[in-house]
């Protein structure tokens, strides 16, 4: 399922709303958890799950065709775990 | 941030009332997970993708106690951000 699929479904689920509104909706919802990450934050979903950031630490790494050193800068990664309702969703049948 | 402060964000800046805020966060929520649970992948451009994947039954061992017991056949979700949320969180908090 893409993008523009997820806003055809939810516009069918939502009544007095056009395709546009749900489009915009759509949008928000995902922008709003972009930019709740990008604070550092984490995003608790019950049931659906959580998304958190991890750390990675700065390394040194290898140029691997000129084989000098370079530095890798830590950086955060997003992190999903599903809860518990989704789990048992994907594994009821 | 949770579920509350979502449909807050989205009910400041969309507009909606905060009732139907919460009903949409629920719906967007509940169209990915039945997509999930149907064993397809959800792809959100600038977002990322979720992705269901198959395990095979496997021997593992209570830590508790030590006892060996079988871990069933189940699926699982990843999440790959898409480039775009990585480089938002990578110098977050």
């Amino acid at each position: 399922m893409t993008r523009s699929e997820l806003i055809e479904k939810v516009s069918e689920r939502l009544e007095g709303y056009t395709q546009k509104q749900a489009e915009i909706i759509v949008e928000t919802f995902f922008e709003t958890l972009k930019d709740s990450l990008s604070r550092g934050e984490k995003v608790e979903l019950r049931g659906f799950g959580n998304f958190r950031l991890k750390t990675r630490r700065p390394r040194k790494a290898r140029n691997p065709k000129t084989g000098q050193a370079v530095d890798v800068p830590g950086k955060k990664v997003v992190y999903f775990r599903a809860g518990k309702e989704l789990k048992e969703r994907l594994n009821s049948r | 941030m949770t579920r509350a402060e979502l449909a807050r964000i989205i009910y400041e800046k969309v507009g909606l009332p905060k009732k139907e805020a919460q009903d949409i966060i629920e719906i967007i929520l509940d169209i990915i997970s039945q997509t999930l649970s149907e064993g397809e992948s959800v792809k959100i451009t600038g977002f990322g993708t979720f992705n269901v994947r198959k395990k095979t039954p496997r021997r593992g061992r209570n830590p508790q106690t030590g006892e060996e017991m079988e871990i069933s056949a189940r699926r699982v979700i990843t999440f790959k951000p898409s480039n775009i949320l990585k480089s938002a969180v990578e110098k977050a908090g």
